[in-house]
């Protein structure tokens, strides 16, 4: 046998199988970073692969070693120009260092950490696993969704694959009989042309006449019964998947109850319906409004970190997404999509005042406005609970969210009217 | 494929197509033939650097049963080459027949031109010849036999749950270094009597169940204790072995895993104990083929200069450093043929074996009969312990210093000597274990001893671990003694 050469570049992913297997070992201290993650990360930054860390001693694998500190042992080291027989080096000194580690030291000599990336589906589905997460939605929010194709009728070029039989028979059957036909006058010319030949009984020209006939019949056998003119191939078309722009206003009570527990379910909240928006709307906006009794516009990181107390007003978080709106999001060019956590607590006439508010100024310009309570009290009694209760309208639904696998089933709930959509 | 005619163009640039490769190894061949290397047919791949680092976990062989530590290596040789703190191997080779050589993609062509004779002709020729690798490995069967592996344990897997299989391999990994014969050799693989075999060995020990359900309800004569012969009779150094066939509680497929693991550890048994010869004799061989295909005008000096300057790259020793096997060897293959050709005075006192010989015949004898440690002990000479200004040190428990003991020079040379080729036995980093006792009529306690020699003990986390391992797959009590050379017990575990 003689030497042959193989590419084996196209035979990817040998090692899918064991990453998976050494993943789902690593799970609880994957899931423990994940969640420091979730805390750590951005909204929008959900979407990308992430970096870990894993301590070596999660994954160790044991052996029987010598112990490099134990009893006698001498090692050969090559480049002595400073030493002479009796000499000492300390062990910690570079030289000293240099012959510690010999072969078959061993782990302990090693680095305790290691790094690498979870791809963005392996980080969402561990964010997910927490959420509990229907198999199918999950399915939908991990696959990014790319254009589609569409069939798009019939074209004279494509792939053999592509190729469409009954039409491309139909086209030669259809070029066949317009050249038999031509040929079929050609023969009789050449027919009668040799009858007369014939009659005029002169040789030559009844042998031109005589090979013209032979030609003519031989060019019309050579019709040939598909030719690359006939191929008709089924074509197909990519057709983008209609998204336009959308914003989400997210809007939080920060007020002194809102502890960091329930400003964690919030987030969860905010980052599902995110990525929920994030795979109908190309291009999703995010605007943070926190509110005490007043309101303000705020980046994400204080949105989610940022400490203040006060009492709670709703009503000026909601007349702030309003003014956001005018400003830079005419609800012409955007879908506008509300989501508002908050524990519930709000006094007086606040509750009642929100919601003539959301009412008649919000909800005729939002796609959507849903509103979640949260905390491991909430309940179905609070007083802004009570007040939005009353709102009948297609575009509202709110849910109450006391711990993390509540946040799926709050949110299918709040989309169901949605879903058709 | 139309390979360029070898002897009327000239190789340069660096970019390179597989025809390109194919006529670098063809060039080789022309030229190895002058030297009489003996090789296996050459099957070269083209890889990526991701099927470089999946080469990596499985030690080279290109198919490997699913386990989570390999998914573990590979994270970690990932991570490693993502922040650029490892450069990827050029190439990796392993002793089949065909000779499977690696080669990365992203190499340019005077990489190529280097690492197709180091791995096609210097590790193919070694591994062809060596006597450590004819007589322990079985290029022919290797790839069918893992074949064979990996299609029984994913069989397993489905049949008695992956969690099962996973836990049985962890702790047969864990006794990997302890199911190696290092004295009698290993049976041939062969993948179709293995299979038959199997089938027989299932089917015995589903007979002798059958049996023992008969046998339960006669009365056995009544042993004491002291009148039982010990057993084994002779320590047992291969502990998977010893665990296949004696494991009072394992099931039949579960011996077959440690059968499994400890063949595979088997194999590459002499790989370990060729390193510095190995990889000294390929990159002798791909110095030597370059500069061949240089002067016959077969590539250009631009790919001679890359090819040298990474040449010396891999042979580069840092002083106070590890030993670099590569120039260790290197040196020692050089230092051989210079011995042959013009030896002088001193090489002729310690080296009369083959001062004046003719170099290739002295050359093809020592790669076929030596390993690392008769290798340096054979053929080290004065002039490399200079070159290289080796020097011993010692040290000992409970020292925070080294003493310099010996220096290269007249005095030193053969205490340098002794003590590097000691260093290649496996025995100086590989703990040294056997099996001493196996209570088969009483307890069924397990009874092993480590052999400590210089008071050198285990690492005693990792021996705790590892023992329960043992402990798992043997069901009942293990104990493990370390013993000195005097017999005297150092520590119990």
């Amino acid at each position: 046998m003689s030497s042959v050469i193989v590419d084996r570049r196209p035979e990817r992913g040998k090692s899918t199988a064991n990453r998976q297997r050494v993943l789902k070992r690593l799970e609880g201290a994957l899931r423990a970073q994940v969640d420091q993650m979730i805390a750590r990360r951005k909204l929008g930054e959900h979407d990308k692969s992430a970096d870990i860390e894993i301590d070596r001693k999660d994954v160790k694998e044991p052996r029987f070693l010598l112990d490099s500190k134990t009893g006698a042992h001498g090692r050969t080291l090559p480049g002595n120009v400073d030493y002479r027989v009796g000499d000492k080096i300390p062990r910690d000194s570079p030289q000293g260092r240099g012959a510690g580690s010999g072969p078959g030291a061993g782990d302990s000599e090693q680095e305790d950490m290691f790094r690498f990336a979870l791809s963005r589906e392996e980080y969402l589905s561990l964010l997910f696993d927490e959420l509990e997460l229907p198999p199918l939605i999950k399915k939908d929010l991990l696959e990014i969704d790319e254009n589609r194709f569409r069939r798009g009728g019939v074209v004279r070029h494509g792939n053999p694959g592509t190729v469409c039989v009954a039409r491309t028979f139909k086209a030669s059957i259809g070029r066949r009989v317009a050249a038999e036909a031509h040929f079929a006058e050609a023969l009789d010319a050449a027919e009668a042309a040799l009858r007369v030949a014939r009659s005029s009984a002169v040789p030559a020209q009844v042998q031109v006449a005589e090979w013209e006939l032979k030609e003519v019949r031989r060019r019309s056998a050579d019709i040939p019964f598909l030719d690359p003119i006939d191929m008709r191939h089924r074509s197909l078309v990519e057709v983008q998947s209609p998204r336009t722009a959308a914003v989400m206003f997210c809007l939080m009570d920060v007020s002194a109850s809102m502890n960091e527990a329930r400003k964690d379910l919030a987030k969860r909240f905010f980052t599902l319906l995110y990525l929920f928006l994030s795979r109908k709307y190309a291009k999703v906006e995010l605007v943070f409004i926190r509110h005490t009794d007043e309101a303000q516009e705020v980046d994400e990181e204080t949105f989610f970190n940022g400490a203040q107390s006060g009492s709670t007003k709703v009503l000026s978080a909601l007349t702030k997404m309003r003014e956001i709106m005018d400003l830079r999001y005419p609800p012409s060019r955007y879908n506008v999509f509300g989501a508002q956590a908050s524990d519930g607590d709000s006094f007086g006439q606040d509750s009642s005042a929100s919601c003539a508010y959301l009412l008649s100024e919000l909800l005729p310009f939002s796609r959507y406005f849903v509103y979640a309570e949260v905390g491991e009290t909430a309940s179905e009694s609070g007083s802004l609970w009570t007040a939005y209760s009353g709102i009948a309208s297609e575009q509202f639904n709110m849910a109450t969210l006391t711990a993390r696998n509540e946040v799926y089933p709050a949110l299918a709930k709040l989309f169901k009217k949605e879903q058709p959509a | 494929m139309q390979p360029r005619s070898s002897s009327n163009s000239t190789l340069s640039g660096s970019e390179w197509t597989l025809d390109d490769l194919l006529t670098i190894e063809q060039m080789c061949a022309s030229h190895a033939q002058r030297y009489a290397l003996d090789t296996f047919p050459n099957q070269m791949e083209v890889i990526t650097s991701e099927q470089m680092l999946d080469s990596y976990v499985s030690s080279g062989l290109p198919v490997n049963y699913g386990h989570w530590s390999f998914g573990k290596q590979y994270l970690i040789e990932s991570g490693k080459y993502r922040a650029g703190a490892n450069a990827l191997a050029y190439e990796i080779v392993i002793n089949t027949n065909p000779c499977i050589a690696f080669l990365m993609e992203g190499n340019s062509l005077a990489m190529q031109t280097l690492v197709i004779p180091h791995a096609c002709f210097g590790h193919n020729s070694f591994s062809k010849g060596n006597y450590l690798f004819t007589q322990w490995t079985q290029p022919d069967a290797v790839l069918d036999y893992m074949l064979f592996a990996r299609n029984y344990i994913a069989d397993c897997e489905e049949r008695h749950g992956a969690a099962h299989v996973e836990q049985t391999l962890d702790a047969l990994h864990a006794l990997r270094d302890q199911g190696l014969d290092k004295y009698k050799r290993p049976r041939k693989l062969d993948t179709r009597k293995e299979r038959a075999e199997q089938a027989k060995r299932l089917s015995n020990a589903q007979e002798a169940m059958r049996q023992g359900e008969y046998y339960s309800v006669v009365p056995h004569a009544v042993k004491s204790a002291d009148a039982a012969p010990t057993f084994p009779k002779e320590p047992e150094e291969n502990l998977l072995y010893f665990i296949e066939k004696h494991a009072p509680k394992l099931e039949p497929w579960q011996r077959e895993l440690a059968r499994i693991v400890r063949k595979i550890a088997q194999y590459f048994y002499p790989q370990r104990q060729t390193q510095v010869m190995n990889e000294g004799w390929a990159t002798f061989w791909h110095h030597r083929l370059i500069n061949d295909m240089y002067e016959a005008g077969q590539i250009d000096q631009g790919i001679l200069l890359e090819c040298l300057h990474s040449h010396t790259n891999v042979i580069r020793q840092l002083d106070y450093g590890q030993l670099n096997p590569y120039a260790l060897g290197f040196t020692a293959w050089n230092e051989i043929k210079r011995v042959c050709e013009s030896p002088t005075d001193e090489d002729r006192e310690f080296l009369p074996g083959i001062a004046g010989k003719d170099w290739l015949e002295t050359f093809h004898d020592v790669m076929r009969n030596y390993r690392d440690e008769s290798f340096l002990l054979q053929f080290l000479t004065p002039k490399l312990v200079r070159d290289f200004r080796l020097m011993n040190i010692k040290t000992s428990e409970g020292l925070d210093h080294w003493t310099v003991s010996d220096t290269a020079g007249a005095e030193g040379f053969k205490a340098v000597r002794t003590q590097l080729a000691a260093s290649h036995r496996l025995e100086s980093y590989l703990p040294e274990m056997s099996v001493m006792r196996y209570g088969r009529d009483s307890d069924r306690k397990l009874v092993l001893q480590h052999q400590s020699y210089n008071g050198r003990l285990l690492l005693g986390d990792e021996a705790e671990q590892s023992l329960k391992h043992l402990r798992w797959l043997w069901g009942f009590d293990v104990t493990l003694e370390a013993v000195d050379e005097n017999g005297k017990t150092l520590k119990s575990y």
